[in-house]
């Protein structure tokens, strides 16, 4: 068995960025069905344009048209393409020098195999029917050779009344993300209807959920230590606003519950007492959900109740806010 | 100037690392072995400083946790670059500058196994015109080794001699995660993977972790015989594009070793994480045909995301304290197709 437990995540989020005057003009042209370049200071064509001059750290401001088609300066196959990438079945990515540039652009180039591809091969922009002022307007490069003469040229002009002055990329990273060994015995716990913790050798003090060092003394956390399901409230808030998401009606109480042996609190619902009723120092105990339901996740434990003992002295758990 | 030395390094490189991103649980053996090297506890550290990036460990502040492995209570004087461990190192070497400390721990890990590592790497390129392609390392690097192959600057002969020989050094490299040569007529009857690339050209996928212990003057003789005393630092970056610059040179590696000086150096070990890019590095920095090249293996062989580059500074370091060589080279790059580039010469003295 593998020390740790791992489950799939996904982070996504939309990247939303002003574009400024030159990438800005670079992105209208291709919404246009035409490629901007920008002539820096020593008079070679650039494309994209860089936003300032290489040599005298001016502001590009000399912007030229550039053609549709030109040379594969150079390439590489991409066997297994990653997603988000302008194909999902095998293809190349290109530096091509358009015709009228100086320096190339990097983009994908559509062939069936590595053979359809050469250096020096003359290939052309394929566009995107609808286009939004962003790279991926340009679908990919294509060989001109297998291309009818009559359909050679620009793009069904798109022309738009306003300059592009942003852009959105959607960002989507997968990842298979671990819990250390130490929140990984906690959760398989949990799993066995036991909340347990670990003690640093140093300090003596009882992390729950256990961390793989003590942030105290920088030594592993090695005892482990099985806590009990009652403790105190050390401190709550009162959700009055909804949110996405949100699993239940507010108003209700989420609070830092310090679980009698453990020195650190955990964060979890108060529940079975009107939400104005739950103060610091009130005893808790943990509400398991069915044993059916059990998975190796905190929500094993549905919330916690007033045991309905007296509260705690303020002196317990004072050291624990 | 004040005269700083590598004093410490421990590593840690695997193919797949069985614990949690924020790689806590490795960092603390990797402390224990820089605490028995120097004979400290951690309160005779001055600063801290990692490397790290939170788009491997997929969360944000990841390097907040890694800190638990430090232990802070007396408070510490910590900072943090998402960047390679040596330019974690770069930073720390300015902080002893500044008089205000005179040792430093720094540190960097990754998990580059939790996600598409060549994937997730297309987050560091320009975002306009580059990200939005997702272009992914592999390919960037396939762009730049067949410019040099069309430009006859090195072939697929060349290429496979640098692994092969990268192969047959990680031999001797217990945290190698890919290992032994063969020949280079073996290697260049593989297959092509990422045409003109084959997987024996392209750095491993590596997780793992790393720590360098530096220290000032009478600091560093204290607790090592023969410090690697750092005689030049320095780093410079060319443009992110990869249209503007020209792909079979690194004018930033250049100038590096030029701010530097490399003559009399013995072993260079170099950050090529692809196999043209030790080509490349060899002719821009300037080194000598009797230059010892990645004896530990090298990049090639086992490439920890923001560790690889400072563990090229530990390499280094280890031959000074041994005495097998007196002038050393650790390079580190990051970027797309060896954009920025750090140069760090080692000496030791008698
Ligand atoms: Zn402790």
């Amino acid at each position: 068995m593998s020390r740790t437990l791992s489950a799939p995540v996904t982070v996504a989020f939309d990247y939303t960025r002003s574009t400024g005057p030159v990438l800005g003009r670079f992105l209208t042209g291709l919404r246009d069905g035409v490629v901007v370049g920008g002539r820096t200071s020593e008079g070679r064509v650039v494309v994209p344009p860089p936003e300032f001059d290489p040599v005298t750290h001016q502001q590009v401001t000399d912007f030229v048209e550039v053609a549709s088609t030109g040379t594969v300066t150079s390439w590489t196959w991409v066997p297994e393409p990653v997603a988000g990438q302008p194909f999902d079945r095998p293809f190349a990515f290109a530096l091509v020098t358009l015709e009228g540039a100086d320096a190339p652009l990097l983009h994908a180039l559509d062939v069936a195999s590595p053979d359809q591809v050469s250096t020096g091969m003359q290939v052309r922009v394929r566009w995107a029917e609808e286009r939004v002022g962003a790279i991926t307007d340009i679908v990919c490069f294509e060989p001109v050779a297998e291309l009818d003469d009559a359909d050679a040229g620009a793009a069904a002009s798109q022309p738009g009344t306003d300059p592009v002055t942003k852009v959105i990329t959607p960002v989507a990273l997968d990842y298979l993300y671990a819990a250390s060994p130490e929140e990984s015995a906690f959760y398989r716990g949990l799993a066995e209807g036991r909340i347990l913790g670990q003690r640093c050798p140093a300090c003596g003090k009882v992390y729950v959920p256990p961390r793989s060092a003590c942030p105290v003394d920088g030594v592993a956390t090695t005892e482990e230590v099985e806590l009990s399901e009652t403790g105190t409230v050390t401190t709550f808030c009162i959700v009055n606003v909804p949110f996405l998401g949100q699993r239940i009606k507010p108003p209700y109480v989420s609070a830092y519950v310090l679980l009698d042996g453990a020195d650190i609190a955990v964060l979890h619902l108060i529940l079975d007492i009107p939400a104005d009723e739950v103060r610091m120092g009130m005893r808790v105990k943990a509400v398991w959900k069915p044993r059916d339901e059990w998975g190796t996740t905190i929500e094993n434990i549905s919330h916690f109740s007033p045991t309905g003992d007296p509260d705690a002295d303020y002196d317990t758990y004072k050291h624990h806010l | 100037m004040r005269e700083v030395a590598v004093v410490g390094f421990a590593q840690r490189q695997m193919k797949e690392f069985d614990g949690s991103p924020t790689c806590v649980e490795l960092l603390v053996p990797l402390f224990e072995e820089c605490y028995e090297q120097t004979g400290w506890t951690r309160r005779d550290v001055g600063f801290w400083c990692s490397g790290s990036s939170d788009y491997l460990a997929g969360r944000s502040f990841s390097f907040v946790q890694a800190v638990d492995a430090i232990g802070v209570i007396p408070p510490v004087n910590e900072s943090h670059v998402e960047m390679d461990l040596a330019w974690a190192m770069y930073e720390a070497w300015l902080k002893i500058q500044t008089g205000e400390v005179d040792t430093a721990v720094v540190y960097a890990f990754g998990k580059s196994s939790a996600g598409v590592l060549r994937r997730t790497l297309a987050l560091q390129l320009e975002p306009y015109t580059m990200t939005p392609l997702w272009p992914d390392t592999v390919s960037l690097a396939g762009l730049q080794a067949r410019a040099g192959i069309d430009a006859g600057l090195w072939d697929e002969r060349a290429m496979a001699e640098v692994a092969n020989r990268s192969l047959t050094d990680a031999e001797k490299n217990e945290y190698a995660v890919r290992k032994g040569g063969s020949s280079v007529e073996e290697l260049l009857a593989r297959p092509v993977y990422a045409d003109p690339l084959r997987k024996h050209d392209c750095a491993p996928v590596t997780d793992g972790a790393a720590a360098l212990v530096l220290a000032a003057g009478d600091r560093a003789r204290e607790v090592q015989d023969r410090p690697a005393w750092i005689d030049g630092i320095s780093h410079y970056v060319d443009p992110m594009s990869m249209g503007t610059r020209d792909l079979t040179r690194s004018p930033s590696a250049a100038r590096a070793a030029q701010a530097v000086g490399v003559a009399g150096v013995e072993v260079a070990e170099l950050h090529a994480p692809f196999s043209h890019q030790e080509l490349v590095l060899r002719r821009e920095l300037g080194l000598a045909d009797d230059v010892v090249v990645n004896p530990s293996g090298g990049a090639l062989t086992s490439n920890p995301m923001f560790s690889a580059g400072g563990i090229r500074i530990g390499e280094a370091a280890r031959r000074i304290w041994s005495g097998e060589a007196s002038r050393t080279l650790g390079h580190a790059t990051s970027g797309p197709a060896l954009q920025q580039n750090l140069v760090c010469t080692l000496e030791g003295r008698s």
